[in-house]
């Protein structure tokens, strides 16, 4: 519908790969940020008029996904004195391939979905990849705290399907999204916080003890 | 009025054991979790009740379940007092705030009859469980805490997405009713479209399926079941299970509302198979009394979708299932947690006269071991029995035989262990080199739960079959 709610999904696309190519946290933890940002302004590129709902949800979005868990993060590298490397298990290179197979598959099934509420035809094919990646940076990426940043970017692919659904379903849904990443990512935080220090590494590889 | 009573009881008893530790968070603990079930007693004398235009409403298969959790709670409640007060410093505040707030969640997501309410419900349990797996605060506690965490939570994403899609594959307008709402969409159940609701059914059975426990995504549990305090296991193995088991549930009967049958019963009785044939593999050998209990939960779970799947009387086996294995796993937990508090391990290997150390728990551990296992005159013979047969009713007869072959290895595998635990010499074991026998306070919950699982097998009170009858034909099935 609007070229600019696409330019804005493809740059979503873009902080994926971003976070997937790149091997220092911090750099990680800024796409991440940036993510927010642009899912926060989506509401209004989706649904013009400056409607009080869309609003408050764009507003929230921001300070939640681009403000308050990206600086949670920030807090528990320096508190934990956490090293900067990414450490993935897989290389970026392998990383990378996967995540473009990944947006092949969302666009497949994509056009395969018969879905007719959305303005533009790219935030279901962008939110299946936001979720895939999510999944890949989750199980491919051996620190706890980055496990945490694999997370919510599946839940802020989620969150893009659950705009296809803003004008039918009730308020509700997008304050539980926010307020259980909210509270889900702060007590994440808490315990990658006492990995380290009960392992002196948040890399979650180590806890092994657990075991048949 | 009495669904939010029942809701913000828990909660507000949850904030005040946090803000006045020292007034008594014992008492609130055991007195909120009694008002409770006062309070649900009471919704059994007025059903149908509804509030927040019927975004919270009652029917059968959440009254039993509501029922089940609370009878659980009460009975984990009273052991907490004695069980804290045994174990260790750390019964603080959160700790009790935590089991409210538990208590809370999980009476949410039996009264939601609106999807997003349900899954906040969901969440909430799993935030409140956390800390609580986390209460010994050593290595391995934390790190069954962290993969229970990124499972669950990745799982419960899982469900909110599959909660969209249900919203997606409902037509907009008249149509399609209230959008979420359990009875709208039952109501409007043949405009729902089938390939969206597809799509949705299996992301809340990988959602839901992973706060269950089945396998292939059951990888959290004998972890956290091994590691936490007993009556967290306790908690989680008879409470929590059996609420993600009714989110499934209630997207099922949608699904057969809907008449997308045909994709939906082969999925459930392949994971419900799977997940017992998991069970029995990973129960031979098993050399941990938790982890075992935790394998034997996989087990249940996989009865119970397995009988959702075959339909027929299987749904009404399903919930009287879903009753029984709340009751007996809660009490042999209760009862194992004594054995490895006197013992101070859970190694099968070190623990040896429990009978001669441990009269109670020791008659505990048996009567439990029979109950889990499904040997009559225990409730769930009836309910096992009931499955069974509606495999054969429901034409699958190969279904009903590799059931109770896997069931007879899981009750060899369970007997052999646990009778040696209780039977076996005490020959260099170091169970019995530590002082310390039954605790009367200890014994007390876990006792009535046994009276109360054998009750279930010898007489179901009428108010209790209508209820049944009632939730098996909204789950597509009937009464036997």
């Amino acid at each position: 519908m609007t070229p600019l709610a696409d330019l804005v999904l493809l740059l979503v696309v873009l902080s994926d790969f971003a976070v997937l190519a790149t091997s220092r946290l911090s750099a990680c933890i800024r796409a991440i940020a940036f993510q927010g940002m642009l899912l926060g302004s989506l509401p209004l590129l989706l649904h013009p008029g400056m409607a009080l709902h869309t609003v408050t949800l764009a507003a929230g979005t921001m300070v939640i996904k681009a403000g308050v868990l990206p600086w949670f993060l920030r807090w528990a590298i320096r508190e934990a004195a956490v090293r900067r490397e990414v450490e993935p298990l897989i290389g970026y290179m392998a990383s990378l391939i996967l995540g473009a197979a990944a947006l092949a598959v969302a666009f497949v099934v994509a056009t395969a979905l018969p879905l007719h509420v959305v303005g533009t035809d790219l935030l279901v094919p962008v939110a299946l990849v936001t979720v895939m990646i999510g999944l890949i940076v989750l199980t491919t990426r051996s620190k706890a705290i980055t496990q945490v940043v694999g997370y919510l970017m599946l839940e802020n692919g989620i969150y893009l399907f659950g705009l296809t659904q803003l004008q039918r379903v009730p308020f509700l849904v997008e304050v539980g999204v926010l307020l259980d990443v909210f509270v889900g990512v702060f007590i994440m935080g808490i315990v990658v916080f006492h990995i380290n220090r009960e392992f002196d590494s948040i890399s979650a590889a180590r806890l092994t003890e657990l075991h048949d | 009025m009495l669904l939010l009573a029942l809701i913000l009881v828990p909660a507000t008893a949850a904030a005040l054991a946090y803000v006045f530790p020292t007034f008594g968070k014992r008492v609130l603990l055991v007195g909120a979790a009694a008002v409770h079930l006062a309070l649900v007693l009471r919704l059994w004398a007025t059903p149908g009740d509804h509030a927040l235009g019927g975004w919270l409403a009652e029917d059968a298969l959440g009254r039993i379940i509501l029922t089940l959790v609370s009878v659980l709670f009460l009975a984990v409640a009273h052991y907490a007092l004695g069980y804290l007060r045994e174990e260790s410093a750390r019964a603080g505040r959160a700790f009790v705030s935590c089991m409210l707030g538990f208590l809370a969640s999980a009476t949410l997501v039996t009264l939601s009859h609106h999807f997003v309410l349900l899954w906040i419900g969901m969440e909430s349990t799993t935030l409140a469980v956390a800390p609580l797996i986390y209460h010994r605060h050593d290595r391995r506690s934390l790190e069954a805490v962290w993969k229970y965490l990124v499972l669950s939570s990745v799982g419960i994403a899982f469900a909110l997405l599959g909660v969209f899609l249900l919203a997606t594959a409902q037509p907009s307008g008249a149509m399609g009713g209230r959008p979420l709402v359990l009875d709208d969409m039952i109501a409007h159940a043949s405009a729902l479209d089938p390939v969206w609701l597809r799509a949705a059914f299996v992301f809340v059975l990988i959602g839901f399926g992973s706060k269950m426990g089945i396998a292939p995504l059951h990888a959290w549990k004998p972890d956290v079941y091994g590691v936490a305090p007993g009556l967290v296991s306790a908690l989680m193995a008879g409470a929590l299970t059996s609420c993600a088991f009714l989110g499934l549930a209630r997207v099922v009967s949608i699904c057969f509302a809907a008449g997308v049958d045909d994709f939906v019963r082969p999925a459930l009785i392949g994971f419900g198979l799977f997940s017992i044939a998991i069970a029995a593999a990973f129960m031979i050998g098993q050399g941990d009394v938790k982890r075992l209990l935790a394998y034997s939960s996989v087990e249940h779970m996989g009865l119970l979708i397995l009988a959702l799947g075959l339909g027929g009387v299987g749904a009404y086996g399903a919930v009287l299932h879903a009753l029984n294995n709340g009751l007996a796993k809660v009490m042999v937990f209760l009862a194992v947690g004594n054995v490895v508090l006197v013992a101070g391990t859970s190694v099968a290997d070190d623990i040896r006269g429990v009978l001669r150390r441990m009269p109670g728990s020791a008659i505990l551990l048996v009567v439990g071991l029979f109950a889990v296992t499904g040997s009559p005159p225990f409730g769930m013979f009836i309910s096992e029995y009931t499955i069974v047969n509606a495999a054969i009713g429901e034409h699958h007869p190969w279904v009903a035989v590799v059931v109770l072959v896997l069931l007879s290895i899981i009750f060899v595998a369970m007997a052999a262990m646990i009778l040696e635990m209780v039977y076996g010499e005490a020959t260099a074991a170091r169970a019995t080199q530590r002082p310390g026998t039954d605790r009367p306070r200890l014994v007390m919950a876990p006792m009535l739960l046994a009276v109360l699982v054998l009750a279930l097998g010898v007489y179901l009170p009428r108010p209790l079959t209508d209820a049944l009858s009632s939730a098996a034909s909204a789950l597509g099935g009937r009464a036997p």
